[in-house]
């Protein structure tokens, strides 16, 4: 689903992401763990295609496709979805009429999904403005159950979220993701920043990724990474320099 | 009454799709009356609503002795240039609404200014609600599509009495060579209430104007709404003023300003003189071509008992607003015509639907050259 080799991101002319690696298949779930300011969100932002995130070598491929200078939107209609950690809170634009511009759903259809967490009195919002941290996130959420995207990229799901509302994340993205299809017919990939790994508990993930100064340190089984990152912390993955 | 639909009749397609953009309802679906000045000549006054009267001002003037108690009271004569321009004239034109105590009215009545030939026009505006009534009234101003060079002199005093309620909402439609000069005050008293938007999204040479809004009665609240937009050519000098002279008054002016190359100067002022009295300015604007913004809030406070804030900003289009919505699937493009569109989005409490649905369309209209 996506690959990318040797990728190097400058932002404002210093390079923050070294040589990055890492191959995606369809129906995986990777989950990528780091210490603050390691370049965990430049590598999401770097593959939605952000200005400011400066692709210097290397390349993203995505369903076979070069996506490395494609504009956002088309990376998007191409099935790239993120959901962001600080969304902008945009005034006079509303969540319901975002959500109707960037899907063919009914009105009925989107009222049914805005239902199905809890978000049936925020269409009529301003989007993000005065929005509570679990409110951003499930909104969030809502915004990629009507966008329908095959590879998701979600940074730091748990974050700002009381533990109701993790409940309900979880759930959802398990959803997202596919987690109720047969691991054979999965279709859709995602890739998760976690600092606490909460996500963990509410659905399974294939791989896990430590990023350290701009670098893919390391690779394993997701739950033993987190194991051995709450035990020691990330100097024995500092240590480890198995690329 | 007086009724001549023939005017209107012979207006070109061109015209009646200007007009029907600053509100004009030539059928008068969702309007309880209507006037409609051609220059200088008055074509229709009708009004359907009981306990409500619309005159044209000389018949207004011959009919009440009072009303020249009115009659340049708000706004002074000697003003400036523009007032004494006016105060000369010995056929005085234009608008009286009368709403009679107690008598409310949801559905509103159109004053429609359409400058076709003449060079200049002008015109005086009178608005009275009496105690405890309320009016929506829908000003749309217009030149004609091939008019190319004019003037329009516009003096409109309203007031409003004790616990009433007016809302008074103007759609500005004008040409490139067009310079529109209106002058406008309000007295609101006790548990009143004054509502004033004000929309401007089409080109025009040059608007100056400075509406003022006069609190004097305990509770009166006030709030001016602007949105305009600025193309290359237009100077819009616009502001508004609130002065809070009795306690417990509040006053709120709000701006939208977008320039695609014009010059806007928005200017606000309100003062506080009382006790308990509050008042924000509100002015936002969004260089979108290189172009004038300059935004000129001004409060005053000359006692401790009131409180009074601004906040003005001027800028671009957050980039990283724009790319969350591509991030959704939005071109560039799109992204951008929906953020402005929220930008232009001023919450108007207490607006009628049709009305809100008036501005809508007019910002809907100017959308699409963006």
């Amino acid at each position: 689903m996506l690959d990318i080799s040797d990728l190097h991101v400058s932002v404002d002319s210093t390079e923050v992401l070294h040589d990055i690696n890492l191959h995606i298949g369809q129906g995986e779930t990777h989950v990528l763990m780091g210490p603050n300011g390691s370049g965990k969100s430049t590598l999401l932002k770097a593959v939605m295609g952000f200005g400011g995130y400066t692709i210097t070598a290397g390349s993203i491929i995505f369903k076979g496709t070069d996506i490395t200078n494609m504009p956002i939107h088309e990376r998007a209609h191409l099935g790239i979805g993120m959901m962001f950690q600080h969304p902008p809170a945009i005034s006079g634009l509303k969540l319901g009429k975002l959500l109707a511009a960037t899907s063919h759903m009914g009105e009925d259809a989107i009222e049914a999904l805005a239902q199905s967490v809890n978000m049936e009195h925020f269409l009529a919002r301003d989007i993000n403005v005065g929005f509570s941290g679990g409110e951003i996130k499930r909104s969030e959420v809502l915004q990629l159950k009507v966008q329908q995207p095959d590879f998701i990229m979600l940074d730091e799901p748990e974050s700002g979220v009381d533990l109701e509302n993790m409940n309900l994340m979880g759930k959802e993205i398990a959803g997202l993701l596919e987690k109720d299809v047969h691991i054979v017919n999965r279709r859709r990939s995602g890739l998760i920043i976690t600092h606490t790994g909460y996500i963990l508990d509410y659905l399974e993930a294939d791989q896990g990724h430590v990023m350290i100064g701009g670098q893919i340190r390391c690779h394993g089984n997701p739950r033993e990474i987190l194991r051995v990152v709450k035990e020691k912390g990330y100097g024995e993955c500092l240590r480890c320099k198995q690329i | 009454m007086q009724t001549d639909i023939t005017d209107m009749e012979h207006l070109s397609t061109e015209d009646r799709e200007r007009l029907a953009l600053t509100g004009l309802e030539v059928g008068m679906q969702n309007r309880c009356g209507s006037f409609f000045q051609i220059d200088q000549k008055v074509v229709q006054t009708t009004c359907g609503a009981e306990g409500i009267e619309m005159l044209p001002i000389k018949v207004a003037l011959e009919k009440y002795d009072w009303m020249k108690d009115y009659y340049w009271n708000a706004v002074s004569k000697d003003k400036d240039k523009y007032t004494q321009y006016l105060a000369r004239q010995e056929s005085p034109q234009g608008l009286v609404v009368i709403a009679h105590e107690g008598v409310k009215v949801a559905m509103p009545l159109q004053a429609c200014l359409f400058l076709r030939e003449e060079p200049v026009q002008h015109v005086h505006n009178i608005f009275i609600a009496r105690e405890g009534s309320e009016i929506h009234i829908i000003s749309g101003c217009a030149s004609s599509w091939q008019k190319e060079h004019g003037a329009h002199i516009g003096v409109t005093e309203i007031y409003v009495g004790k616990g009433a309620r007016v809302t008074s909402t103007m759609i500005h439609n004008w040409n490139p060579g067009i310079s529109v000069f209106p002058r406008s005050a309000t007295i609101v008293e006790e548990d009143g209430i004054f509502l004033s938007n004000y929309v401007c999204m089409q080109p025009v040479h040059q608007i100056n104007m400075y509406p003022t809004a006069r609190l004097v009665g305990k509770n009166a609240v006030a709030r001016f709404s602007s949105i305009v937009v600025a193309t290359p050519g237009s100077l819009l000098d616009l502001g508004s003023r609130a002065i809070l002279g009795a306690e417990h008054t509040s006053a709120e002016l709000i701006t939208r300003a977008i320039t695609t190359g014009g010059t806007i100067i928005s200017r606000g002022h309100i003062l506080g003189e009382k006790d308990n009295t509050r008042g924000h300015i509100e002015c936002k604007g969004l260089i979108l071509k290189d172009g004038i913004i300059h935004a000129i809030p001004e409060i005053e406070g000359t006692l401790t008992g009131t409180e009074l804030s601004h906040e003005a900003a001027v800028g671009k289009i957050a980039r990283h607003e724009i790319e969350y919505l591509m991030a959704r699937g939005l071109s560039e493009e799109e992204a951008t015509a929906t953020i402005i569109r929220g930008f232009l989005d001023v919450k108007i409490s207490g607006l009628p639907a049709v009305l809100q649905k008036q501005i809508d369309a007019a910002i809907d209209k100017a959308e699409s050259g963006f």
